[in-house]
């Protein structure tokens, strides 16, 4: 069978499973997100941390307990990764640098799960498992809660109102996270993926000698890493790794992992807003741009100009043989347009256009469908600017799903779609002007641009990818880096939530026939190209020296 | 109100742009270019500033590109500020013609007054008067201020605000009280309270609306100016920081190449035209002799669910006029029209002047003047006697009233009242129409019953159709008045309305108002009496009528 026909069927493959999981996985987070009932384990905790599961929050109480566990987060994973070399499983790991730690605190807590080091020869065990697993469950629930917030702010009216954080949080956790991690982290291990708590494996090799393997509880931590679209890898390779992804079953197997959640949603959306219709067109237009990008780059790569005639014109130089091109392609693809930021294959290596198309899957803010709970709230922010513009030209007041889009909900929408172009654009005008910074590129030219705009389009969306290529691991790089994730976590978190409180304040609208109807093909059309537009017309000028300059050369 | 086809001339129309008004608007678009007014509009600011570095770029390193560059920049702004002077000079012609109406005129102000109690008169200009200041009007003279009538009736040509050429009448108490000021007064004298403080009159305030100068943004605009804006600083940033990655490339741009970049990008085309659309909706509406108070209201306009309408005025003429005459059996009906129209020709109201128009079209009854029948005595409506009537010199009696009270002057005079009557008149009631009984009683023989009148309320012509065109956009109407049921219910479906709510108190149209908008409606109200300002305020969307109260106008946020 060709890498051709392979890459179909994993596609077709893809889709199916992705299909089945919509309705069930979307009505069960509906589900945990709405139901009054609480778990007896769930209440001991509530008691234990002295929550009031009953209380709602006000969006600034909720957005203040955001802050508070986020917070809690980066100092604890900072103390961690700076006194690990006192923890058990160290594994005779030294304390990691002061700017190190705080870059990659920052970097799990934002769910973002930037690397600027090497997993194998820089972290222990222990570090691993209670440091970066333990951001990677909470940064995910975090996305969830919010976006359940901002759901709210649509059902609810004339409250302030709008659900408990902890709550919300606890709930994802403990019926969604955990038990899908625990089973898909044994289908993994079944299918390859290491697991194991002992000190280096040793493995006779045949001609290069006796080789000392890290082999760590990789499954439990995989598991996490996809389906919580956190992409923090226990070796740096990531899943390009073998211990990390095996074969073909494993790689399908992440790439659903990192998907479902993000898919899933529309539907939790739809039934809590209570119309599926709702729900199948954000699915659709998530689905539109995942199936356009993965086309696009799977074409680039196998069309390739470039040096390695051995493979055909494909470009298979940074990728792994076990998947081959379309698979690596469908990998990209999905983890870019997730927050995810894992890797089966380098993307500085892919073709300047196919690279480039994994920095646009990352600019568009990660929706289609982006990180759990922060991929569905982008979209959300951007359907509203969609019924504004569309609604402006109907005459009337803009509604979206009974709720009018005034002044002070555009305020929110338009900071959102402000900050993180700003954050990107920012901090990679200030890398390209600090000539110490530059140096940092192993590649001249718009190839080297492109891996610095790439590094802080990734990380200012919470992505977590890297073009590679580029030495990050500098004071600068690791502060600006920290900075930039950090801000672009938490600033749309604020707009979002600040969101949702003006949206439930509102009475509802009943639907008349004026009312723009945002269950259609039309809407879906519309969203789009709003979609398009704002990101293509805000980064171009950025593009065109990088990915465009080097590929249309 | 609709504009008669020969008032619009004088009016400023829409339509497409003239050279002229191009050439006049080209001064006060080059003064919009300082910058204090241009920050007003953060898109086309960037622009100007843009504008004035490429300019300097030019002037430091001549080169055809930046010349270019910089003339067509300053045509984007010039090009911008024109639109928004054409649109305010529109608003300027409209408003000169309003000042026309507004000439300084002397004020008879009055010392003092009470009912039947006038204090001494003094003249001070119309400028000075104050609310609470009593002024007294005569035929031919303009209405210093806007106020109410406390005292008389008076004809009133209203055209210069309204663009009707009828004289419409104004008298004190009931709904028809308000009067503005600049208008004239056609006939008799009155004795108007002020009610607005010189500068703030229904004229000043429309002479503000069309220039522009008072216009607020509306929450639409606002919305939509936060979106430019937040799109100009991503493109704004997107530029400025190219720069050094365009350096790092080895291909630095110039100042000029950035800014055409800058400016292609951000939003110019809207950010140019905002203001200009804004002023130009404002004009529309003035056009259409609608006088929006805020910009809120006229964009709520659009969202309505629900529409109440009150009966009087809007859906009906607003005066029960005569519509038939229904004789009892054995009673001729040109008899029968001959007596209603003996009976109503002292008759004032509008209803007894209906009863003679009526036997004049249907039945060919000359109009006899009280001269013509020498020694007759009118007998006056009273709410005792519930009946008015005449006693003709020779003791030919003609009653006309309400049914109980005419039945037993029948009796009273020696007569029978037949049953028929009874079925008649329920049968008008049930109909919604209000029926007269009409009586006579010739000397020598027993009084008798001739028939009924069938007093109506006449729906407006039209008024159907054009609540069939709201329901297809989705609004509903709803009919208030303080009729019964019945007729209520009569009136609602001959006009065509979706509901309507009868015997309405103020508290009644408040409760309605709250209850639809406590569904998330957005509600409309149209009313002209006092008695319908607090629902005017509670609405979204009040619309006073010009015709209303003074309390009627100020607590609505548009006026027709």
């Amino acid at each position: 069978m060709s890498d051709t026909w392979a890459g179909a069927l994993q596609v077709a493959a893809l889709i199916f499973l992705l299909a089945v999981s919509y309705r069930p996985l979307g009505d069960y987070l509906a589900h945990i997100l709405t139901t009054r009932k609480h778990l007896r384990a769930e209440k001991a905790l509530y008691k234990t941390i002295g929550v009031d599961p009953e209380a709602d929050q006000t969006w600034g109480v909720y957005l203040r307990s955001v802050f508070a566990i986020s917070a809690v987060g980066v100092l604890l994973l900072y103390l961690i990764l700076r006194v690990q070399h006192h923890l058990m499983m160290a594994l005779g790991m030294p304390k990691m640098q002061a700017d190190l730690a705080y870059n990659t605190a920052a970097s799990f807590v934002t769910n973002t799960n930037w690397q600027n080091y090497y997993g194998e020869n820089t972290l222990g065990y222990l570090a691993q498992m209670i440091g970066l697993t333990v951001q990677n469950f909470v940064s995910a629930a975090v996305g969830i809660a919010v976006v359940a917030t901002l759901i709210r702010g649509f059902t609810r009216n004339r409250t302030d109102r709008l659900g408990n954080f902890w709550v919300d949080l606890t709930r994802v956790l403990i019926r969604l996270m955990l038990p899908f991690s625990i089973v898909f982290a044994l289908v993994l291990i079944a299918g390859g993926v290491t697991q194991s708590l002992g000190d280096h494996m040793t493995v006779v090799h045949t001609v290069n000698g006796d080789q000392s393997l890290y082999t760590a509880g990789t499954g439990s931590q995989e598991a996490i890493k996809l389906l919580g679209t956190n992409g923090g890898g226990v070796f740096d390779a990531n899943s390009a790794h073998p211990f990390e992804n095996p074969d073909g079953f494993t790689n399908l197997i992440e790439i659903y992992l990192l998907l479902v959640i993000g898919f899933a949603l529309p539907r939790t959306f739809g039934r809590m807003v209570g119309s599926h219709k709702q729900g199948y067109t954000i699915v659709a237009v998530m689905a539109v741009i995942w199936l356009g990008s993965l086309a696009f780059s799977t074409f680039f790569e196998m069309h390739h100009h470039g040096l390695d005639l051995a493979t055909g014109h494909a470009a298979l130089e940074g990728k792994e043989t076990r998947f081959g091109i379309p698979a690596s392609a469908l990998f990209m693809t999905g983890t870019t347009l997730t927050s995810t930021g894992a890797v089966n294959s380098t993307h500085d290596s892919y073709s300047p256009l196919g690279g480039g198309a994994a920095m646009v899957d990352i600019m568009l803010g990660e929706i289609a469908p982006g990180g759990t709970g922060s991929g569905l709230y982008g979209m959300l922010v951007l359907a509203i600017v969609t019924v504004f513009i569309a609604g402006l030209m109907v005459g009337r007041t803009p509604e979206y799903l009974g709720k009018k889009i005034r002044p002070a909900e555009m305020k929110y929408a338009a900071l959102y779609i402000l900050t993180t172009p700003a954050i990107v654009l920012i901090f990679a005008g200030i890398a390209m002007a600090l000539p110490g910074e530059t140096a940092r590129m192993t590649n001249s030219g718009p190839h080297g641009f492109s891996e610095v705009l790439y590094a802080f389009t990734s990380m200012g969306n919470n992505n977590g990818s890297a073009f590679a290529g580029l030495g990050g691991d500098t004071t600068w790089f690791n502060t600006a880096g920290a900075l930039a994730m950090l801000f672009g976590r938490f600033l749309p978190m604020v707009w979002v939530l600040a969101l949702a409180g003006s949206l439930a304040r509102q009475r509802p609208v009943p639907e008349s026939s004026g009312t723009l109807k945002t269950a259609s093909p039309l809407f879906a059309g519309m969203l789009l190209g709003t979609v398009l537009l704002v990101v293509g017309l805000t980064y171009f000028p950025a593009l065109s020296l990088g990915p465009l300059a080097e590929g249309l050369h | 109100m609709s504009v008669p086809a020969s008032e619009t001339s004088h009016r400023i129309g829409g339509g497409f742009l003239d050279p002229r008004m191009l050439g006049k608007s080209l001064p006060e678009a080059m003064r919009k270019l300082d910058p204090r007014a241009m920050v007003k509009n953060p898109v086309m600011f960037v622009v100007e500033i843009g504008s004035a570095l490429t300019t300097w770029q030019a002037i430091a390193h001549p080169s055809v590109f930046a010349w270019v560059i910089t003339v067509w920049l300053w045509l984007t702004v010039v090009f911008a500020n024109l639109a928004e002077a054409v649109a305010e000079g529109r608003g300027k012609a409209q408003a000169a013609t309003l000042r026309k109406a507004k000439t300084t005129t002397a004020a008879r102000k009055l010392a003092s007054w009470s009912p039947g109690n006038a204090g001494p008169e003094t003249e001070v200009p119309g400028t000075d008067l104050q609310p609470g200041d009593f002024v007294v009007i005569e035929a031919g003279q303009v209405i210093p201020g806007d106020g109410d009538v406390v005292e008389g009736v008076a004809s009133v040509d209203e055209s210069a605000i309204t663009g009707e050429s009828a004289p419409v009448i104004r008298e004190s108490g009931g709904d028809r009280s308000a009067v503005t000021g600049g208008t004239r007064a056609l006939s008799d004298r009155i004795v108007v309270r002020i009610t607005a403080k010189p500068g703030e009159t229904f004229i000043d305030r429309m002479i503000g609306l069309v220039e522009g100068a008072n216009r607020q943004k509306t929450p639409n605009e606002l919305a939509l100016s936060v979106l430019l804006a937040s799109l100009t600083i991503v493109f704004l940033l997107a530029v400025v920081t190219l720069q050094p990655m365009a350096t790092w490339a080895g291909a630095a741009q110039s100042l000029v190449v950035m800014i055409a970049l800058l400016v292609a990008l951000i939003p110019t085309t809207i950010g140019a035209l905002l203001s200009a659309i804004g002023i130009a909706g404002m004009d529309r509406l003035v056009q259409r002799n609608v006088l929006a108070m805020s910009g809120r209201a006229v964009e709520a306009a659009g969202d309505i669910n629900t529409l109440l309408l009150d009966k009087t005025g809007t859906i009906t003429l607003g005066n029960r006029q005569a519509s038939e005459f229904l004789p009892v059996r054995g009673v001729d009906a040109s008899a029968l029209a001959d007596a209603a129209q003996l009976s109503s020709l002292a008759d004032e109201t509008p209803e007894g002047r209906s009863i003679v128009v009526l036997a004049k079209s249907a039945y060919g009854l000359r109009e006899r003047h009280s001269g013509e029948l020498g020694g007759a005595e009118f007998v006056p409506f009273t709410a005792q006697t519930r009946m008015s009537g005449v006693n003709l010199a020779d003791g030919h009696q003609v009653r006309k009233g309400a049914g109980s009270a005419v039945r037993k002057w029948v009796r009273d005079s020696g007569g029978h009242p037949t049953d028929e009557v009874g079925s008649l008149v329920d049968a008008i009631s049930a109909a919604g129409g209000t029926p007269l009984v009409v009586a006579e009683h010739v000397p020598g023989r027993p009084a008798r019953t001739l028939g009924v009148i069938h007093l109506k309320d006449v729906v407006k012509d039209g008024i159907r159709e054009r609540f069939a065109e709201l329901r297809a956009m989705g609004i509903r109407t709803v009919m208030i008045t303080g009729d019964n049921p019945l007729t209520a219910a009569a009136i609602a479906a001959e006009a065509g309305v979706d509901d309507f709510l009868a015997e309405a108190t103020p508290e009644d149209k408040m409760a309605r108002i709250l209850a639809e908008q406590e569904g998330g409606k957005l509600v409309a109200m149209t009313g002209d009496g006092t008695n319908d300002a607090p629902a005017l305020a509670q609405a979204d969307v009040g619309v006073a009528m010009n015709t209303g109260t003074s309390a009627a106008k100020e607590a609505g946020n548009m006026v027709d």
